[in-house]
């Protein structure tokens, strides 16, 4: 990430744009994935009721979240499990180094969780002397090539799998030139399985949590999720404040939509509820606010924290699909993504409501209705007045406030911009102008219309 | 204060005026169909790369097995009637990475989801909680009468049910990591069977 971190999503989506088969190829791999969604979803004539059941009872906990929080807690701790609580990323990776390092632990299983993606937990850990390995496939692929995931449900899709041959030939010593998928997956679950039989320790993400048990659930299809918890001594399991739903039967609305809208799968092969720890055996929630709460108390955005993480605006989004997610340098990318990472750091995440066309898809088919495109555009206007556009922008802007304050400017600068259109061209269609970059600059009509107008009541008279 | 009291100090003064819950009844009518759950329980079983068998008793699984694994395999069963594997309960004292070379898990669930190939279990039925996923294969039974529609009836059958842990298992675990090609046999079983009784 670091690499990365100085540019901005132009820039980077250039770099991925330098490759145009696989752009293509990226773009049409996702919109088969939409494509399967739209089959789930029509498949269920209730789908608009679900969703709208869905966004109503993520309402209901975002307007009592402090309650549910505390009826979770409790819960929970009557279950047997240990409870965290966590103001910001640093405070989660130490608590979570803390429990390990009590426990002379030194090596960890991971499943997936965007969370510890978005506090940075495996550079921090590493740091410590922890060893961390993700065990959900597409986690541990770009785990090995250094990477971090370009996807929230699909970590690797900007990878080839020749280029997964490689490194599992370097890493896992998978035969050189190796690029079958069910042999590489193989080679995983090989290599995986010691892992999940020799650590003592194991961490998960949390997709809902239910304030009513003190249970929560992680779905996976892999079973990565339960290997690791089950095997090891001690359980962590790391939850922004916003996963809580209130009862366990809203479940029966949020798991029929989740995989319907990431992939088309009517439901992850597991969906494993956690109630109570083993005999003998440690389970820790660490719950992470991480600036969720200052979004809650944003009015324009705090529906963002509805989001289940199916990663539907992704897959349906075409400045995504061709930009690639690596391009958003944030964990979750995506229009989601983009609605909230500047809430998290305004100034270094300034170009991502800007990375869409606001064409609305994401809206259409977010499972919990987040208006993820007006909250883009209403993002770009906080932005902007909060000064964090870049330079360029503000002085384009500011001159086009100048040119369009008084009928002489205004008729004065179109003169002249017909006059360079006509007679010098180059003048525009150059790399120096950033709108023709992709595009053709227009043919300059011989008068304004005002011009024309004028003329046309003479003619008349 | 501490980052408990901060926390939630922070989101009391952030949540907006109370939404109250919707309700839930017409999701749970409008799913609760007559049709033939078996059948669409065995299509949609199918389809999420599950084995599907409609057998009269337990002695037609016992030969679906005996023509499917190979005599000498370790198998644990946690269903009495098929007497000649080892009785899950009989070995659940022994610690949970002693399972890692079992080649099938035989277990029950009472609640199985027609719309989605789901079955429920808990520990209860898994007496060992790795069990289901660290055994090569896994094969669940089923009688026909605890099939339900869609996971709206699920979750009114599991009510208010205590459990250490559970888990809804809908087929073999599985990947799409690479290329978004369809692989069986991830990190859990590489198969699932489903045995439904009358």
């Amino acid at each position: 990430m670091s690499s990365t971190a100085t540019k901005d999503h132009p820039q980077l989506a250039a770099i991925f744009n330098r490759d145009e088969p696989r752009v293509d190829w990226h773009d049409e791999t996702l919109w088969w994935v939409r494509a399967k969604r739209d089959i789930a979803a029509h498949k269920l004539p209730e789908w608009e009721l679900l969703r709208e059941t869905a966004s109503q009872i993520k309402n209901n906990v975002l307007s009592n979240l402090s309650t549910y929080l505390e009826q979770f807690e409790a819960n929970a701790i009557n279950n047997g499990i240990i409870v965290h609580w966590a103001a910001n990323a640093e405070e989660h990776n130490k608590i979570i180094y803390t429990l390990l390092e009590k426990r002379g632990i030194s090596r960890m299983v991971k499943s997936k969780s965007m969370l510890t993606e978005e506090c940075h937990l495996n550079e921090y850990l590493l740091k410590q002397g922890i060893d961390v390995i993700d065990s959900d496939l597409g986690e541990r692929i770009v785990q090995l090539a250094g990477e971090p995931p370009s996807h929230i449900v699909l970590p690797c899709i900007h990878k080839k799998k020749e280029e997964i041959g490689d490194i599992f030939h370097e890493h896992l010593g998978s035969a050189k030139g190796e690029s079958d998928p069910k042999i590489l997956t193989e080679t995983a679950r090989q290599h995986l399985r010691e892992v999940f039989l020799t650590r003592r320790a194991a961490l998960t993400g949390v997709n809902f949590a239910i304030a009513e048990t003190g249970e929560f659930v992680i779905c996976t299809n892999e079973g990565n999720a339960d290997m690791g918890a089950h095997l090891a001594e001690i359980h962590i399991a790391s939850m922004g404040i916003e996963k809580i739903i209130p009862e366990r039967k809203h479940l029966g609305v949020f798991l029929r939509l989740l995989t319907r809208s990431a992939t088309g799968q009517p439901i992850t092969t597991y969906s494993s509820h956690f109630s109570k720890p083993q005999d003998g055996k440690e389970i820790h929630i660490v719950i992470v606010d991480n600036g969720r709460s200052i979004q809650l108390g944003r009015e324009d955005f705090r529906n963002s924290l509805k989001c289940i993480r199916c990663g539907a605006c992704m897959n349906t989004c075409p400045v995504y699909r061709k930009s690639g997610g690596h391009s958003y340098h944030t964990a979750v990318a995506g229009p989601i993504g983009s609605i909230l990472a500047p809430n998290l750091d305004m100034e270094k995440y300034a170009d991502l409501p800007f990375a869409s066309t606001l064409c609305g898809s994401c809206s259409n088919v977010c499972p919990v209705k987040i208006d993820i495109h007006d909250q883009l555009y209403k993002w770009r206007q906080v932005i902007v007045k909060a000064g964090y556009t870049s330079k360029a922008k503000t002085l384009a802007m500011k001159g086009m406030a100048f040119t369009l304050s008084s009928p002489m400017i205004y008729r004065a600068a179109g003169k002249m911009g017909r006059f360079t259109f006509k007679y010098a061209p180059f003048a525009v269609n150059n790399g120096a102008n950033p709108w023709y970059k992709h595009r053709e600059m227009p043919k300059a009509p011989e008068q304004s219309f005002g011009e024309w107008y004028a003329k046309r009541k003479e003619n008349k008279k | 204060m501490n980052s408990r009291e901060n926390i939630l100090a922070a989101v009391k003064a952030n949540q907006f005026s109370q939404a109250d819950l919707p309700g839930m009844e017409a999701l749970s009518s409008l799913t609760a169909t007559t049709d033939d759950l078996v059948e669409k329980y065995k299509t949609i079983g199918s389809a999420g790369g599950s084995f599907v068998y409609e057998v009269a008793d337990y002695e037609a699984i016992q030969n679906i097995l005996h023509k499917e694994f190979k005599p000498g395999v370790k198998i644990i069963s946690g269903i009495k009637e098929l007497g000649e594997y080892t009785y899950v309960a009989d070995v659940k004292h022994e610690i949970s990475h002693s399972f890692a070379d079992v080649e099938l898990c035989i277990l029950r669930s009472n609640l199985g989801v027609a719309e989605n190939g789901a079955l429920w279990l808990t520990e209860e039925e898994m007496t060992v909680r790795v069990l289901p996923f660290i055994a090569q294969h896994l094969a669940v039974v089923i009688s026909k009468t605890n099939l339900v529609p869609t996971m709206a009836q699920a979750y009114e059958k599991i009510g208010g049910a205590t459990y250490g842990y559970g888990a809804f298992i809908s087929g073999p675990s599985k990947t799409a990591d690479i290329e978004q090609s369809l692989v069986i046999g991830a990190h859990g079983p590489r198969s699932l069977s489903v045995f439904i009784l009358p």
